[in-house]
Formats: C-alpha cells, sequence, structure tokens
C-alpha cells in the first residue's frame, strides 16, 4: 500500500527520530520533515503549501538541508526518515529561500501575500536587484463573472487552485497549467471566460490560492472603491441553509463605514478542519448568500 | 502531515486519475495534429471529450509541447535547429515571413550543422541520411551492425549476431542475466552513471504487478545524436535489448520513447516491433521463453525536459511533462506508479554486449562530436580513452585554426580549456576537473567561435525548454538569460562584477532548490565559461 506519492503507507503509531539544527525530535511515522521542523519549533516558510492539498513542493521557499543529499529537500513533500539530519539555517538554505523570494517578488505582484515582509527582512531578499526591465507576469484582471476575479500577475503557480478544481476536491477540471516555463499559467481551456468553461463557481480555488490572486468580486469591488476594509470585519460560524448536508459556513461581515450604511456580507469561506466540507463549498453556500441583504 | 486524506468520495487524494485510456492522450494529438498541421480548439475539445478529460486538462497538457501549433500551419514543415551547435556553424533564425519554417531546438544532427528537418504531417519527407560513423566497422562493439546491416530485415540483423543475447538469456535465465548485468560494472548512459544491475534487482524484487521496462529515446540534450545512430540504423537491436530487460526483471510491457525530432527512426522502430512480432519475439510468448513482452512506440512533442525520467513517465500517461520528485525512485514508483527500469539507448544497446553468448566485449563510450573538427560525426572508443585522443580520431581543429575550448557534455555540461584534454572521458576523471561526460555530447570550439554568444544561446534553451514547475528554475532561466543578454550587449546592470555576482546568485539557488537536473544544470555552461574563460572579463 503506498500513497499518492508512492511512499509507504505508515505504520500506526510509529515514530521517527530525526534532527532538526542539532535538536532531537521525535513525530510520527509519516510525518513530513516540515512536520519535523514544526516539532522542533523552527518556524519554516511556506508559500505553495496548503493544509488541504497534498503539497506539490513547486516554490521551493520550505527547502533544507538534509545531510547526505546533494540537493536541497523540499521539507513540505518529504517523509522524514530515522536519523535524517536537517539543517534549516544553513547558508545554503537561507541563500535558496532568500532567492526565491526575489525571484518571486520581481516578476508576481505579492503585495497580497502574507509574511512575505517578514521573510525577505529574515532573509535579506531585494527583489529591486534584477533592474526596471525584469521581465514579470503583470497582465490585466480577468473580470468575467460575478461570483470571483482571476488577477494572475498575483499568481506564483502553487498548482492549488487546479488540484482544488480537479481530482483533489471538486473534479470539475475548469481550470488547468496551460503554457511552459516563464510562460506557463492557469488557464481554462484556449483561455475562454469562465461563463465558457466547465467552472461551476465552487470557489474552492479561492479558499486554497496563498496571494489572492483568485479573489470574491464583492472583495475586488470594494477593493478597488477604496472600501475594503479588514479592521471592521467580523466572522461567524453558522450552517448553510440551501440543503441538507449541513456545511458549516464563515461568514465575513462588515460593518458599515457609518451608522447609515449596513454590515455586509462580504464573504463566505469554510473552516478547513471541518469534518463536512473539508474547506470546500459549492456556488450556493459560497455565494449565494445576497438574499440576506434584500 | 498526511499525504492519503479521504475525499468527499472517499478516493485518496493524489493516487494518479485512473480515467479510462488517459495515456491516449498524446498519441491522439499527434494524430491530429499530423492530419491538419495544427490543434484547433474544436479539436483539443474533441478530444478531451472523447477520452474523458477535461477540456482545460487537454488545452494544458498540448500547449506545453512545442511540437505543437495552435494556430494554422501547414503540415509540411521545415524545422530548422537554432541550437549552438548549429548557429556556430551559421545557422539563422526562420523570419516571420517563411510560412512552414519554424525554428527548433537542437534536431539531433549536429553532424550536419547547420541541420534541417523536413516533414509532412509528423513523417520525414527525404531519405534518412547515412550513418555518420566515421570509424571502420573493425573498431566498433555497440555500432559494429551501423551501415552494415539493412535496418528494416530481421534475416539481416540475425545473420550479424542479432538476437544472440536474447537466446543467451533464455539460456541462462532471469536471475543469472541480472547477475551478469550487475557483474558487469554497466552504468547508465544518460549521463547519471548509477549502477545499471542495482535498477535490474530492484524492479525484479519489487513486488507486484505490471512492471514496466522503458526505454529513453528522448535524446534532447543539444550537440548529441548517438542515439539517434543507433535508433536509426540498428532498430532491432533496441527491441531484444528491451526484451532481454523484460524478461530479466519480469516486464510483460515496454514504452520506447522517442523524441518527435526522429521520426525516421520512430518508423523503423516501428517495423522492427511489427517485425518481431510477426517473428514471435515479441507478443504473448517471447521466443518460446513463456514469457509475454511487447513494445509500445511513444512519440514526444519538443520537450527537452521530457528526457528526465519522471516528466517521461508523466508524458507517457498523459500529464504534462513535468518532472516528480523522488523519492520515490522509479525502481518503486515509475511509470503509472509501478516499478519500472529505465534506461538510455545506448545503456540498452551495452546489454547485449554483456551477454554476447561469445562473452563481453571490452566496455566502450559513445560520443556525438560536432563543431570545429575535420570529421564531426559519433565515435565509439574504449572506456577510458581521453578526450585530446577523441578529437584526434575526429581529425582535429581544421588546419590554421586553433582549439579554443570543448563544450563536454551538451547544454547542461561544461566547457573545457585546451589545457585539460588530457583528461580521460570517465564520470570519475572528468568530474576531477569539474566537468562532466553528460550525454557524450563534444562540441568542439575553435577560436573563430564566439563563447560568449554561446553562452547566452545555452541560457536562452533553457529557458525556453524550462516547464515552468517550480520557482528556480521558470524564474532562475530568465534572470540568467536576461542577465547574459545585457553582458553579451555591454550594457551590465551596475558594474560587470555587480552582473556577475547576481548570475552566481541566481545559478547557486537554480543548482540547489530546482526540482530537477534541467534547472539544477543550468547554470553548470555559464559558470565554467564565466570562471575557466573570463568571457565577460571577470576570472574568479
Amino acid at each position: 500500500m503506498t500513497d499518492g506519492a508512492g511512499n509507504p503507507a505508515p505504520a500506526p503509531g510509529a515514530t521517527v527520530t530525526v534532527t532538526v539544527d542539532g535538536r532531537t525530535v521525535e513525530v510520527p511515522d509519516g510525518a513530513t520533515v516540515l512536520d519535523a521542523c514544526t516539532a522542533a519549533g523552527v518556524d519554516t516558510p511556506t508559500l505553495c503549501f496548503g493544509d488541504t492539498i497534498t503539497a506539490r513542493n513547486v516554490c521551493r521557499i520550505c527547502v533544507v538541508d538534509v545531510a547526505g543529499s546533494r540537493a536541497l529537500v523540499p521539507s513540505c513533500s518529504r517523509r522524514a526518515e530515522p536519523g535524517m539530519e536537517i539543517g534549516t539555517d544553513t547558508p545554503r538554505v537561507r541563500h535558496a529561500r532568500r532567492m526565491v523570494l526575489e525571484l518571486l517578488a520581481s516578476s508576481v505582484d505579492l503585495s497580497l501575500t502574507d509574511h512575505v515582509e517578514e521573510w525577505s527582512i529574515r532573509y535579506g531578499a531585494d527583489p529591486d536587484r534584477f533592474g526596471p526591465d525584469a521581465a514579470t507576469v503583470a497582465q490585466p484582471v480577468k473580470v468575467d463573472n460575478d461570483c470571483f476575479v482571476r488577477d494572475y500577475s498575483r499568481c506564483i503557480l502553487c498548482y492549488q487552485c487546479t488540484d482544488a478544481c480537479g481530482e483533489q476536491w471538486q473534479h470539475t477540471f475548469a481550470i488547468a497549467i496551460a503554457g511552459r516555463g516563464f510562460g506557463a499559467t492557469v488557464s481554462t481551456e484556449h483561455d475562454v471566460t469562465l461563463p465558457d468553461s466547465a467552472c461551476v463557481y465552487c470557489g474552492n480555488c479561492i479558499e486554497v490560492c496563498p496571494t489572492d490572486a483568485l479573489m470574491f468580486r464583492t472583495e475586488f469591488d470594494l477593493r478597488t472603491m477604496g472600501a475594503w476594509a479588514p479592521e471592521r470585519q467580523t466572522r461567524t460560524d453558522t450552517i448553510c441553509a440551501f440543503c441538507g448536508v449541513g456545511c458549516t459556513l464563515t461568514l465575513h461581515v462588515q460593518r458599515g463605514a457609518t451608522d447609515d450604511e449596513g454590515d455586509r456580507i462580504v464573504k463566505v469561506t469554510s473552516p478547513h478542519g471541518s469534518s463536512v466540507t473539508g474547506g470546500n463549498l459549492c456556488i450556493k453556500g459560497r455565494f449565494g448568500a445576497g438574499h440576506v441583504h434584500s | 502531515m498526511s499525504d492519503v486524506r479521504p475525499t468527499l468520495v472517499g478516493v485518496p487524494v493524489g493516487l494518479p486519475v485512473t480515467r479510462p485510456r488517459r495515456d491516449a492522450l498524446l498519441p491522439a494529438l499527434h494524430e491530429a495534429h499530423d492530419a491538419a498541421g495544427w490543434l484547433a480548439p474544436e479539436v483539443l475539445d474533441a478530444i478531451a471529450d472523447r477520452l474523458g478529460l477535461g477540456r482545460a486538462e487537454v488545452f494544458g497538457v498540448a500547449s506545453s509541447y512545442a511540437s505543437f501549433a495552435f494556430t494554422p500551419r501547414s503540415r509540411r514543415l521545415r524545422r530548422v535547429c537554432t541550437d549552438v551547435m548549429c548557429t556556430a556553424a551559421g545557422a539563422v533564425p526562420p523570419g516571420a515571413d517563411e510560412p512552414g519554417v519554424v525554428a527548433s531546438p537542437c534536431l539531433g544532427r549536429c553532424e550536419q550543422a547547420p541541420a534541417v528537418l523536413d516533414t509532412e504531417g509528423g513523417r520525414a519527407v527525404v531519405p534518412v541520411a547515412p550513418a555518420p560513423v566515421p570509424q571502420p566497422v573493425s573498431a566498433r562493439t555497440l555500432l559494429r551492425r551501423v551501415g552494415v546491416v539493412d535496418p528494416a530485415s530481421l534475416d539481416d540483423y540475425r545473420a550479424h549476431g542479432g538476437c544472440a543475447a536474447l537466446a543467451h538469456a533464455g539460456r541462462i535465465g532471469p536471475a543469472a542475466v541480472r547477475a551478469a548485468i550487475t557483474a558487469s560494472g554497466l552504468t547508465g548512459r544518460g549521463g547519471a552513471a548509477f549502477p545499471a544491475g542495482r535498477k535490474w534487482e530492484a524492479v525484479a524484487a519489487a513486488s507486484g504487478a505490471p512492471k514496466y521496462v522503458v526505454a529513453n529515446a528522448d535524446e534532447s540534450e543539444p550537440g548529441t545524436f548517438k542515439d539517434r545512430v543507433v535508433l536509426e540504423h540498428d532498430p532491432f537491436a533496441v527491441v531484444e535489448a528491451m526484451t532481454v530487460a523484460g524478461y530479466a526483471v519480469g516486464a510483460e510491457v515496454g514504452y520506447l520513447y522517442v523524441r518527435d525530432e526522429y521520426p525516421e527512426a520512430i518508423a523503423r522502430l516501428e517495423h522492427a516491433i511489427a517485425a518481431a512480432e510477426t517473428a514471435g519475439l515479441l507478443g504473448p510468448d517471447v521466443a518460446g521463453l513463456g514469457v509475454a513482452f511487447r513494445i509500445e512506440v511513444r512519440r514526444g512533442a519538443g520537450a527537452y525536459v521530457c528526457g528526465e525520467e519522471t516528466a517521461l513517465f508523466a508524458s507517457i500517461e498523459g500529464f504534462r511533462g513535468e518532472p516528480r520528485t523522488k523519492p520515490p525512485y522509479p525502481v518503486d514508483a515509475g511509470l503509472f506508479g509501478r516499478p519500472t527500469l529505465v534506461h538510455n539507448v545506448e545503456t540498452l544497446a551495452n546489454v547485449l554486449r554483456i551477454l554476447d553468448p561469445d562473452g563481453a566485449a571490452p566496455e566502450t563510450k559513445l560520443f556525438s562530436v560536432s563543431g570545429a573538427v575535420d570529421r564531426p560525426g559519433c565515435y565509439e572508443v574504449p572506456m577510458g580513452t581521453t578526450l585530446a585522443a577523441l578529437l584526434d580520431l575526429a581529425g582535429g581543429v581544421p588546419v590554421g585554426r586553433r582549439l579554443q575550448a570543448v563544450l563536454l557534455g551538451g547544454a547542461a555540461g561544461t566547457f573545457v580549456p585546451p589545457g585539460e584534454i588530457d583528461v580521460p572521458l570517465t564520470v570519475e576523471a572528468t568530474r576531477a576537473i569539474g566537468a562532466t561526460v553528460g550525454s557524450g555530447a563534444v562540441f568542439v570550439c575553435d577560436d573563430t567561435t564566439d563563447l560568449a554568444a554561446a553562452v547566452l544561446g545555452i541560457a536562452t534553451f533553457f529557458r525556453e525548454e524550462s516547464c515552468g514547475q517550480c520557482v528556480p528554475c521558470r524564474v532562475g532561466t530568465v534572470r540568467q538569460e536576461e542577465a547574459l543578454h545585457r553582458l553579451v550587449h555591454g550594457r551590465p546592470l551596475g558594474s560587470v562584477a555587480e552582473e556577475v555576482q547576481r548570475l552566481r546568485d541566481v545559478g547557486a539557488a537554480m543548482r540547489d532548490a530546482s526540482i530537477c537536473g534541467l534547472g539544477q544544470f543550468a547554470w553548470n555552461a555559464v559558470e565554467g565559461a564565466i570562471d575557466r574563460f573570463g568571457v565577460f572579463g571577470e576570472r574568479s
């Protein structure tokens, strides 16, 4: 029996002992190197890694030094093996992380991506060093439906949206990686608009997007108007009333700027740990809150 | 933490999708493209619907291959090689006003530089060129039948020693075959030099069925054409070697993945497989040994990265040609997630040498010699022959010229200075001077070769061939090319030293943090050209 990556199934109850920066830690069999780092109290940057999608290890910011390995190892997907000696702060690791940040930030708009500023300081990243003419993925925002927008100038190609749309969650396959190299992008067939594609507007791609390249139309419009105000937002969990499945909804409500302006549901998510949804919803749960305001 | 997590429909996450015939996708794309010359949107959608795949997925797979056109193009096509070797020989990229003429990465015909390839509907339209093998037959082992036998005749193959290794294998049995491979010390000729015997034993010992044998004939390293010579001129040898391998490791199916730029090789291999089936050498009972084995030819579609074994598997399976993280290794989870023995064509050719019933001939190595030599071509020399001796065999640099450098190992290799050509061409000896045998590509640069332009060409090649999966390679190859472009044109960003430091920083990250060898080696030749040749006036 193997898992999707071809690794043998973990032995229940068994543990693996490794060292992280010289500290010995014990983790359950089947745990990743990233898990071991976390267990050792080491904060590891991750970008393409999500808690609801099988790790693709494509961004390479989580790489670590493993004794005996010529290349650095992606901690998010590599299983911890007995006796592994893991270095998380060696010069090679720091350099690779700095370069991933510089390469991404010089080509992609990371302004809405969490932790980038903090990590850039930690690793000394200077994306401007490639000059003003460095190639970027800048392109117009795709606004072609009422539910959500796609701003691929913010896309780091983490593959999470295509995996969520495809075999890992939704099985709709409306989007895939197209093209190759620096020209690779997330696309519908022939780059048709979402209404012309197989998209069912479940919004599960938005849920997993780490850079806000995918954004609720409500949020996008409010940001465009300069009216997006996280400091006035609260979250309330409830159960979706549309059908009998009973999905947990987290309503993100933005209080009006003045007493005259009412509260507004600006987006809807679902807890990733929910046993019913695993963070996923359908079009009604995700986008069907408009009637509350009517 | 866990990689296996039940989804809403109870299917383990990340298992290979087992839709019917996903692996029929690439052949279907080729068939449609051959028929029309390009892939219209409605054709792609029809293929998707027919195979039960998402339309976006099919578009995503098709658009990852350089061979496919997505706007109307004629079925008749002339590919002009614009890679480093052919550019040095005077190739010029076709203009936009030349319909049916397209630029191509290395066509694997470097001995003909500047090379072109004419096809119609994917098939070659000119006769196969004579084998570029300048050595006499008496000096060859792996190439002994090249240019001697009729590649279309199984009888002729047999008359020249063909099928003897398979018969010998049948007499001694699978375990003894594996032992012979292990005892021979044979190492993989694709570049990594991994001990072949360990792979054979591991696949044989792996539990479960089916298992696969894969021949990697996606010879795409610029400057390399040795495998093409074998494929075109001794196709039965490849079929026989794969059959022996299948017999020895317990695999019943073999895939022969050949690059799209080798249409003559594909035609001859398909003919050889059909002839072998008719003769009972392939099929439900191979040569009366009581085991089954069949071979499917799969045609690549213009992607250097598919020469990387896990990307090659993905390509056969109908996914984008993107490398997978190792471990797991192919011997445990390779093609379709099954135990797989994958070998380069030259490695397979050695299997027949080792299992020769008259005893194994001494070990040799194939080299593709191109550039500034009198007799470019494919050479077979005893293991340990020096680079200088190989250059002498090829006639040396033309009279009146001076050797400047040898690019050893192709674009992923490194430039060797004239003072170091006494190096024996072995993995260990070349490593000791900071070089690599790699694919066996030997591109000779004389004093008229513009090294800086060659380095920029190599950088362009890697940028164009990056699959785009991981950040260090996807963006790093772009930043490397940008910096080299500025340096070559004398417009560095800041000082030359700053620009070189920028290259070093990007290069180190590509080498350390890329997923596969493409990104890991994309800075090798550039680094060597800077450090050992001072191409930009900066020596460290």
